[in-house]
């Protein structure tokens, strides 16, 4: 009797034991089907979605999304990504002043949700972009719209012609570049106002209606050969075919995105099957990949580029020649062949390869005999101490090491400070660096936006209105300035390529951003996975000519 | 006694409830400090830290007009003591402010992402109390023999490799070699449209849904990462219980019980164990409560949506408001288990009864 007891009081620990070991050792076979047939799946760290709302959205994952999902005037051609093509717009003109640009439509789209899409949506499109005025609402208000003139400037003439008005003669591949970014997508007015919000008007926000702004944050209303079906943040994103498209549809169904951080994980789960494309490989994951006759890599180089900066507020570092020494202390050559393999290609100037005007020209070489007789010019024959803000992350960690190394040589002692990536961009922007080393992106696919970021600086005070990345570091430049404004309003696009080169050249000899690289996009996939091409930006990486095998 | 008060058991009766009144007046003082304590610390640090909140809201590349307005609308223009009096106003309330990550209410994200690190926590905790209390039990009786020495080592092991390699090697082995197991995620996509969440735990709302297919999918996906927390936890659970053992084996109602002749296995299993399970209640419920929150890595290399996982990458995103919600609420699962764990005690522990 005792021992029945026992057996009683012990059976439960026992069966649960023997039950987990058995799930555990012998597992339960998954169904092994892979994806289905008309379904893209892809692994990719989409963390960095915050919101499906194109009028606030400038991150890069969801640049993809709102690419897909919606259409704008124009888009950029992938095949000369120097040139715009006609999105909803089937062709447009300026007028003879250069202030007027008048865009007639395709007739006949339709929006996801049935609605006709027309000339009216367009010019509402515009008029709650520039009105909600979030990050990315500056692409537009640069042409000056404001909250009070925007129904003016942005207005339809009828269902199927939209104007804009400018308020000065810009460069028209300035406007028109302008008008490919996400920001420039049109939403479908009927359905968004269903869903708008009452506001009280008051000082800071104007108007009586959130024009859809809470609703569009985790919805969908476009016209792209995609919609956005669902969101779930850090965890998925599905697209669904848009039958209403009214371009050649979409070979597949519907395109998954699942938010995976790891690339080993990814790398598994694309050898596996369970993911037909694999988006955050690190270089040793890709060589992996690259190597494995199932699978195959593509990639795209993108509008992303990474620097090392020198803050002319440190007065060893404001030399001329120290900056031109920095130059020669990078060994390009084993960083490329090494630490960016694959994910990067050595630039050293500031324009991303394929935008209209970019130099290509790479002058430096890792020579230190160079490097030190240009110190030694600089009375700095002994070299001197420098700190160096590092975010903790590769490839930057590397590269920063790398410099640190051969720096040494010509006797500049660098002291890294590695931090985390918004403090040690905290401290850039405050300017209280002496070296940084980062990455900047285009914010929108012409040559004006890196011109403004590396060679513009309307104001050098530290209480300055606008702070591009050549005020963070203090570099004070008249000249250049003057030059990006006016290569703005260049009507002539090959002068207007010509200026910026100009000032690349500019950069190249004199800035102190010492350029390092130009991002490489790249995607491992299943040798099922055909037509599947990255764009020069991720608003391109376009999703309707993938079709599986 | 025969000639008692009348009015005793009354009296006796009020007095009882206000100990008892007191006794709950007392705790939630304790509980009220504790969570005013824990906002302030976390609060403070994540104002401290040289991160520009602003930055984490509107990204490097908004222009100085739009950071400046954000700066003002968020209240970050106001002295730290005025903003932790408002943030605490909206905690009373409910409200703890909106994720940048997400844009979502932090409340709701967390009520969206807990379950899953529950339903993984407490997988794991059940297959680490499994394994781990015979494991305990098996060494302390046998002492020194082969088999003490072989659960200290896989004890050891399991409480020493990190469990973030461990997990990419289980990955490796049994996901992408042998195939017996499913790969990162809570579910295969195939199901993401046929499957409408309930509860939130995948286990029980496939069981609630009685979708057989489903479940062996979510059990599929849930195994390795629970039994490398299961792996985690029985190492920790069956040092304990060792020591429970060894300390209960040597006291002298196990003597007497021997001299009464009574078999090896009921002196073991049916008074030492009952014995040792006292301590072990709170020593499993503070693995439970470690693997709640504990799970961050796991989270990570199983891309499992949980709540570690949230809490870091609301961390790196210099996104506070979720970081402190998530902070209260693991710390308010602390507590809670902890309550549970003297309840427990208490039922499992005559003489902690009241008389």
């Amino acid at each position: 009797m005792n021992r029945e007891k026992t057996t009683m009081r012990i059976r439960p620990l026992l069966v649960s034991a023997a039950f987990s070991l058995l799930s555990v050792a012998a597992g339960i076979a998954p169904a092994y089907a892979g994806t289905p047939a008309d379904t893209l799946v892809q692994a990719w760290a989409i963390d960095d979605t915050i919101t499906l709302d194109p009028a606030e959205s400038f991150e890069l994952s969801p640049a993809e999304f709102i690419g897909n999902g919606y259409d704008m005037l124009v888009r950029l051609d992938i095949d000369d990504t120097t040139k715009v093509k006609g999105g909803v717009a089937d062709s447009w003109t300026v007028s003879d002043d250069g202030l007027t640009y008048t865009f007639k439509l395709k007739p006949g789209i339709k929006f996801a949700s049935g609605n006709p899409l027309t000339a009216e949506d367009v010019a509402w499109s515009f008029e709650r972009v520039v009105k909600l005025d979030k990050s990315p609402a500056f692409i537009l208000t640069q042409f000056g719209l404001t909250g009070d003139n925007v129904t003016e400037k942005a207005k339809a003439m009828d269902a199927g012609t939209f104007v804009l008005t400018v308020d000065k003669a810009y460069a028209p591949s300035f406007v028109l570049n302008c008008l490919t970014a996400t920001v420039g997508a049109v939403l479908d007015k009927k359905l968004v106002m269903e869903h708008a919000e009452a506001k009280t008007p008051n000082a800071d926000y104007k108007y009586d209606t959130d024009f859809g702004y809470a609703w569009m944050k985790t919805n969908y209303a476009g016209s792209g050969p995609f919609k956005i079906r669902d969101w779930r943040a850090n965890e998925i994103l599905a697209m669904e075919r848009n039958d209403n498209y009214y371009g050649e549809k979409p070979k597949l169904a519907r395109v998954i995105y699942r938010h995976v951080k790891e690339s080993a994980t990814q790398r598994l789960m694309l050898e596996a099957g369970d993911v037909d494309v694999a988006r955050n490989l690190d270089p040793g994951d890709l060589e992996a990949v690259t190597k494995n006759a199932d699978l195959a890599v593509t990639s795209a180089p993108k509008g992303t580029v990474y620097y090392i900066s020198l803050n002319q507020k440190n007065e060893k570092l404001a030399k001329p020649e120290v900056r031109e020494a920095m130059k020669y202390l990078v060994d390009y050559d084993a960083i490329g062949a090494t630490l960016i393999k694959g994910i990067g290609e050595i630039r050293q100037t500031y324009q991303a390869k394929g935008v209209l005007g970019a130099l290509d020209a790479s002058p430096y070489k890792f020579d230190v005999a160079k490097a030190k007789e240009l110190l030694e010019k600089a009375g700095l024959k002994d070299g001197f101490s420098v700190t160096f803000d590092v975010r903790n992350t590769q490839p930057v960690t590397g590269i920063a090491e790398s410099f640190q190394q051969t720096a040494g040589q010509a006797g500049v002692k660098v002291e890294i400070i590695p931090g985390d990536g918004k403090q040690t961009l905290t401290k850039y922007r405050a300017r209280n660096h002496d070296m940084y080393i980062g990455q900047w992106g285009m914010d929108y696919w012409d040559p004006n936006s890196n011109a403004e970021a590396f060679t513009s600086n309307p104001n050098n005070a530290d209480d300055a209105a606008v702070k591009t990345l050549a005020w963070r570091n203090a570099w004070d430049i008249p000249q250049l300035t003057e030059q990006v404004k006016a290569a703005l309003l260049e009507r002539d696009n090959d002068k207007r390529a010509d200026m910026y080169k100009k000032l690349q050249q500019e950069a190249l000899d004199t800035s102190p951003f010492v350029m390092i690289f130009q991002q490489t996009e790249v995607a491992g996939m299943r040798g099922s996975v055909k037509g599947y091409k990255l764009g020069p930006s991720f608003d391109s990486n376009f999703l309707a000519p993938i079709s599986k095998e | 006694m025969t000639q008692s008060d009348p009015r005793m058991p009354a009296r006796r009766a009020r007095r009882g409830a206000s100990a008892a009144l007191k006794s709950i007046a007392g705790f939630v003082v304790i509980v009220a400090t504790t969570y005013l304590g824990l906002l302030a610390v976390t609060f403070f640090i994540g104002r401290v830290v040289p991160i520009d909140p602003v930055l984490a809201i509107v990204g490097d590349r908004a222009p100085a007009r739009v950071v400046e307005r954000v700066r003002q609308e968020m209240g970050f223009d106001l002295p730290y003591y005025q903003q932790f009096i408002l943030y605490v106003k909206g905690v009373l309330h409910g409200d703890f402010g909106t994720s940048v990550l997400t844009t979502n209410p932090v409340m709701t994200d967390i009520r969206r992402v807990f379950p899953a690190t529950m339903e993984l926590a407490t997988v794991g905790t059940i297959i680490g109390a499994a394994f781990g209390i015979p494991l305990g039990v098996l060494a302390a009786v046998r002492r020194g023999s082969v088999a003490d020495q072989v659960v200290r080592i896989v004890g050891l092991i399991g409480y020493s490799v990190p469990i973030f390699w461990l997990g990419l090697l289980a990955l490796l082995v049994f996901y992408a070699r042998l195939g017996w197991a499913s790969g990162p995620g809570r579910i295969d996509v195939v199901y993401e449209y046929t499957f409408t969440p309930i509860t939130g735990f995948y286990l029980l709302d496939a069981i609630l849904a009685r979708d057989w297919a489903i479940f062996r999918d979510v059990f599929s996906h849930i195994v390795l990462p629970a039994s490398l927390l299961g792996y985690f936890s029985m190492a920790y659970i069956s040092r304990m219980t060792r020591s429970f053992m060894l300390n209960e084996l040597g006291q002298e109602y196990i003597v007497a019980a021997r001299a009464k002749g009574l078999s090896e296995t009921r002196i073991i299993w049916g008074h030492a164990l009952r014995n040792a399970a006292v301590p072990l209640v709170t020593v499993i419920a503070l693995a439970y409560a470690g693997l709640l929150e504990g799970s961050v890595l796991t989270e990570t290399v199983f891309a499992w949506p949980g709540l570690g996982l949230y809490i870091t990458n609301s961390l790196q995103n210099a996104d506070m408001n979720a970081v402190l919600g998530g902070t209260v609420v693991i710390g308010s699962v602390f507590i809670a288990i902890n309550l549970l764990s003297d309840v427990l005690y208490r039922m499992l522990d005559p003489r902690t009864r009241a008389r």
